[in-house]
């Protein structure tokens, strides 16, 4: 791909400057003129040619820019990031025009055409997306079949949640030694009770509400919430017990771990819903949801203790012979000495973990938890609005897209800043 | 003696806690059959299946046994999987190695493919392709032909179908020759360790692949027909497209899904395998006096395969596994047919759900023996 224009260059920088600039420019304001306004400055030329037209226009005035140095800051910036060569200069221009070329499309049917007023069906009249649908639909995305007049128990029993969560960055001095105990054991059970007696209601005047009709992306995140809270203390246990020097404990965690690891979550899920209840004493009921959770926790748990196992084999034997010499036991040795570098360590895994945890939970929609998966086949084959599946799941993939990205964000931060304290 | 009783009492323990669990499972287990009256057995397997499959490899109907529906389910997770391996490597190392591009469009937008994929979670996109992207193509009546032979329709993709005429010839002749290029790629090995001599292995192996297939054609009695989906009248309003290979929705949707999702954690295996490398390997290697193409071929592409291989194995794995999903759209894999209609036909939960997790538990440790016998293989052997 080494095609020579040197010889049509003049010697005259200005000169190739302009001509380059100009030529650049044409192929780019054709390219717009084409599909923002649908006029087509080239149509005189024959069939394929005008559609190519801007390419080897773009591409010529590209090679005229082409030079060392020309003491223009624009040019000299083009030149080093995106005019390298010719293939380089190429590839550009065919990234530049598909944007183009896929901007006013997305654009008019996201915005430009697009309905968002009314309450029925009738009111997307234009050929663009009808975000009436998600604006009526909104509340059932978010709350499942959750009572409507009881949505702020919802509400209130998150802001408690995570009010309860930031809790530990509040404490004094001298509580804060206890702050691994309140993160593993008091905050999920307060959690738990929490959401029991907030969502589910049941007693304190509050009318009782079926784990069936919850739902949306409520759901997903009760569901990752307490999947998360479980599964980091057992994922460290059991990478504690594969490190372990004790044939039984590490057999029997090397099992769990390789099982869990290679079957899908779906399988996991079918398990629960349909094996479990077999293996569970006859007049013990429990509910669907405690079942799912358990399957996704005991499931999350063997990836977990992976990465934790990582962190415990990354430190130095040092650490492990120091602590020793001073006559620290197995427990005391882990709990004062390794884990706190090892989980130091493994954050960015653990966070990772955690992102794969958030982006599994729609998969519960499979056995029949509507979650907003759920939410969205159930909205789209509703005989009143009918043919909008489009705008459902790209509502549903802007929220995803919105928590994950910010979860790995956030996880690639915490990642950079744990990398310079070594 | 104290020492002992500390190793043996966390062991006992475990050991004690595992079966008491198991114990306590299979009890529940044993009376709640009993209860049912549900015998545990795999018996059921050789009776007939009675259910349809829309899409099958291999020749099935509903008078096959369950045993016969287990094998076809399972060939079509693998077809799934297969291709999304082949497209997600493609495009895998595509985006790598346009995010390591100095073009700062091309780095970017590869950035921007991986982000955008990447934080999706797979059931939406499975989603979105099924009941949405490929809910808006046109009927048969209406389709445009791709490529002038092939029908991309609401319906499914409509390809020519490939028909042979002593097929066993040409798969001979096409073994042949690959058998002779290991042979050739072993000698020019010693060749080179001998004498220092390369022997240009790509060109002979591309001619002799296309070669000896070839004279098949015209010596060995082979033919290859093509027979090209037409266009057929139903009703008056319903049409369909004949002959050929017809591609369900479902298996489009699932494999465009899992390869663009997957696809974006290969290129971040790629990037990191083509990043891992020092430059002080290149500059050595051109100090030596290899050409550029030497250079990547003997000097940096051994060590970042290295790098690469393991952590994309494990995409794969993962991808295998991600197939299951086929489930939520109704495409016919091992989940699908095995744990949804076979168990809600005969009601055997347990064994049902066991030989599922079991065969997908089978391929995961395979693999995963056969990636740790390779990183044994390549693992820098320090002195």
């Amino acid at each position: 791909m080494k095609i020579s224009l040197s010889q049509i260059k003049s010697n005259n920088y200005i000169t190739n400057i302009y001509l380059g600039t100009f030529l650049f420019s044409l192929s780019i304001f054709d390219v717009f003129l084409y599909s923002f306004l649908n006029i087509n400055i080239t149509s005189f030329l024959p069939g394929n040619l005008s559609l190519f037209f801007p390419l080897i226009i773009g591409f010529i005035g590209l090679s005229f820019l082409r030079m060392e140095y020309s003491g223009i800051k624009i040019i000299d910036n083009l030149n080093k990031h995106i005019n390298t060569s010719n293939f380089n200069a190429l590839l550009t221009l065919i990234i530049i025009f598909a944007l183009l070329k896929a901007l006013p499309p997305a654009l008019s049917w996201m915005v430009l055409d697009a309905n968002i007023s009314g309450d029925t069906k009738q009111a997307c009249t234009g050929t663009g997306a009808c975000w009436t649908y998600i604006k009526v639909w909104f509340k059932r995305f978010m709350y499942g079949m959750y009572p409507n007049e009881m949505h702020w128990r919802i509400n209130s029993a998150f802001i408690l949640v995570i009010a309860l969560g930031f809790a530990g960055y509040f404490f004094k001095e001298n509580l804060k030694k206890y702050l691994a105990l309140y993160y593993v054991v008091i905050y999920p059970i307060i959690a738990f009770l929490i959401i029991y007696y907030l969502i589910s209601g049941g007693s304190f005047g509050l009318v009782w509400v079926e784990t069936g009709a919850w739902g949306g992306l409520s759901l997903t995140f009760i569901v990752s919430f307490f999947c998360l809270i479980f599964c980091f203390p057992l994922g460290m246990i059991l990478a504690l017990g594969r490190r372990s020097n004790l044939p039984a404990v590490r057999y029997t965690s090397i099992c769990y771990i390789e099982f869990w690891r290679g079957v899908p979550l779906i399988t996991v899920l079918f398990m629960s819903s349909v094996m479990f209840p077999m293996f569970l004493p006859e007049d013990f009921f429990m509910d669907k949801l405690v079942r799912v959770i358990i399957a996704i926790t005991l499931f999350e748990a063997a990836y977990c203790a992976e990465v934790i196992r990582g962190g415990l084999q990354a430190l130095p034997r040092g650490q492990y012979d120091a602590a020793k010499s001073l006559g620290m036991g197995y427990w005391k040795m882990h709990i004062f000495v390794i884990l706190p570098q090892a989980l130091k360590l493994v954050i960015p895994g653990i966070a990772n973990t955690f992102l794969a945890l958030v982006k599994d939970t729609p998969l519960i929609f499979v056995v029949g938890l509507a979650e907003i998966a759920g939410m969205l086949a159930l909205a789209k084959t509703n005989p009143k609005w009918l043919g909008f599946a489009m705008e459902g799941y790209i509502f549903a993939a802007i929220i995803f897209w919105i928590i994950c990205y910010a979860m790995s964000k956030y996880s690639y931060n915490l990642e950079q800043k744990y990398k310079t304290e070594r | 003696m104290n020492n002992k009783i500390k190793r043996y009492i966390p062991q006992i323990l475990t050991i004690l806690f595992v079966v008491l669990i198991f114990g306590f499972f299979t009890i529940n287990a044993q009376v709640n059959m009993d209860n049912r009256g549900i015998d545990f057995g795999f018996g059921f397997l050789k009776q007939e299946a009675s259910f349809d499959m829309q899409f099958t490899l291999l020749d099935y109907d509903g008078q096959d046994s369950y045993m016969w529906a287990y094998v076809v389910a399972l060939l079509n997770t693998l077809l799934v999987s297969f291709l999304g391996i082949i497209f997600c490597t493609i495009l895998g190392v595509i985006i790598g190695v346009a995010r390591l591009s100095g073009n700062f469009l091309i780095r970017n937008s590869a950035a921007w493919y991986v982000e955008f994929f990447r934080n999706i979670p797979l059931l939406l996109q499975i989603f979105f392709w099924y009941y949405a992207a490929l809910r808006a193509l046109p009927l048969p009546e209406k389709a445009e032909p791709w490529f002038g032979v092939t029908y991309m329709t609401i319906k499914g993709y409509y390809i020519p179908s490939m028909i042979w005429e002593n097929l066993s010839v040409f798969m001979s002749c096409l073994l042949a020759s690959i058998i002779s290029i290991i042979f050739i790629k072993i000698y020019a090995k010693k060749i080179q360790e001998k004498e220092g001599k390369q022997l240009p292995v790509l060109y002979i192996s591309l001619g002799l692949i296309t070669i000896l297939p070839l004279l098949s054609f015209l010596f060995g009695g082979v033919t290859l027909d093509f027979e090209i989906p037409v266009l057929k009248q139903l009703a008056k309003t319903s049409f369909i497209f004949e002959g050929g290979i017809r591609l369900p929705p479902e298996l489009i949707a699932l494999v465009l899904a899992l390869s663009l999702y997957t696809s974006t954690f290969v290129a971040e295996c790629v990037r990191a395998g083509i990043q891992g490398i020092s430059k002080g390997q290149k500059e050595a290697a051109a100090s030596v006096g290899l050409n550029p193409n030497q250079i990547l071929k003997l000097v940096i592409m051994p060590q970042a395969l290295r790098i690469i291989i393991p952590p994309t194995t494990n995409q794969y794995l993962n991808l295998t596994k991600n197939s299951s999903l086929a489930a939520a759209i109704a495409y016919p894999d091992l989940v699908l047919v095995f744990a949804g209609t076979a168990l809600m036909q005969t009601g055997k939960a347990i064994e049902i759900v066991g030989i599922t997790m079991l065969t997908y538990l089978t391929i995961s440790l395979s693999i995963a023996a056969l990636m740790n016998w390779y990183n044994k293989r390549i693992e820098i052997k320090e002195k």
